[in-house]
């Protein structure tokens, strides 16, 4: 039983940090992408 | 326990437990995913223009997980077949570590997540053909033809032949002639390809109640279409050579691996008996493999590396 609830613990902690890694790629992939759709237009200001 | 019934849960897949980080891996089909995300670039190169490397990749991350939502939804709405079947019983879902319900969350999160994503990072023409895809592997051929008809492989086979016209869309925002070439060689590859494994797997077919071409029409007519369609095949990898945009390596490329096709279809018609027609099958699925990997491998060396007059570098840098 004691086993069971251990499988089940280590399981969920690897789903989790397997969601937290995809996440953050997420997030990276997202900001490049963003610059690189912006261009060189992300440093134009306003005169 | 008879053949029929779908197979005991084993234990250590407790669904109390819940699925590892693996069998979510599983449930994406990564060989099959390889294969979209291959013949997917192999469109986005071709195209015509340029397109940033970073929006590639993208794009490309895009289909590959798109591919991967049609393989866990295909998996969840199949689990009965699948655990009668010896190729596909130690999938996830029929063996209990990951419940339906579960794959077909997972499945239709990633599906919607990949196209809008596509949508905003390439254009919503490759969006489209994505989410077309994934809606008639799902809905057309595995809800429908799959259980239906012996010509569930032929039409369904439309869902794998898109792939390199969704890359051409993510690279020119448009579908062309030229991508509609390249679909139909896997559209027509399709066939022989997944025959030759029914050939050997009949029995397996027959026990799930899937009525592949030998099941329900016999081996001997299974290898006059095999044949059939292979005599159509070789000659329309030569199409994108007279369209012009497959040149010199890719028509000695396309024309020698088209001969070897017919004569290994031409073997498997002729080889009926025995111990040798179940190598026969098989010689013609892994040459098949191989086939639409150099075919289009030709394709992407030509226009990757500016041979034929295609661009030096098909990628831009533009910042």
């Amino acid at each position: 039983m004691q086993d069971a609830e251990a499988e089940r613990k280590r399981r969920q902690r690897k789903r989790s940090m397997a969601i937290a890694w995809i996440l953050a790629a997420l997030v990276v992939l997202f900001f490049i992408v963003t610059i690189v759709r912006l261009g060189g237009h992300v440093l134009d200001r306003p005169a | 326990m008879s053949d029929t019934t779908v197979q005991a849960i084993p234990e250590k897949y407790d669904v109390a437990l819940g699925g590892d980080v693996a069998d979510y891996v599983a449930l994406l089909k990564p060989r099959v995913m390889f294969l979209v995300v291959f013949t997917a670039l192999v469109g986005l190169v071709a195209a015509p223009g340029t397109m940033h490397p970073v929006l590639a990749v993208a794009a490309l991350i895009c289909i590959a997980v798109g591919a991967g939502a049609s393989g866990a939804l295909n998996m969840w709405y199949d689990a009965d077949i699948d655990a009668r079947m010896a190729r596909t019983a130690a999938r996830p879902v029929p063996q209990g570590a990951i419940t339906p319900q579960e794959a077909l969350t997972f499945g239709s999160v990633l599906a919607g997540f990949s196209v809008i994503c596509l949508g905003l990072m390439a254009n919503w023409v490759a969006a489209a053909l994505l989410a077309f895809t994934i809606a008639f592997y799902v809905f057309v051929y595995t809800m429908w033809l799959k259980r239906a008809t012996p010509q569930n492989i032929v039409i369904g086979g439309a869902a794998g032949a898109l792939p390199p016209m969704i890359g051409w869309a993510a690279a020119t925002g448009t579908v062309s002639p030229e991508s509609f070439v390249l679909f139909l060689i896997i559209f027509m590859w399709t066939p022989p390809h997944f025959w030759a494994l029914a050939l050997t797997r009949a029995r397996d077919y027959e026990r799930a109640g899937v009525p592949m071409l030998p099941v329900t029409h016999g081996a001997d007519e299974t290898r006059r279409q095999i044949l059939i369609y292979s005599l159509i095949l070789a000659p329309l990898g030569m199409v994108p050579s007279v369209m012009g945009f497959g040149g010199m390596l890719y028509t000695v490329v396309a024309s020698i691996l088209g001969a070897f096709f017919v004569l290994f279809a031409v073997d498997c018609y002729r080889t009926r008996e025995g111990e040798a027609a179940d190598r026969a099958a098989k010689h013609l699925f892994a040459y098949s493999v191989l086939y639409l990997f150099l075919l289009f491998t030709a394709l992407l060396v030509e226009q990757g590396f500016g041979i034929n007059g295609g661009s030096v570098l098909p990628l831009s840098w533009p910042l």
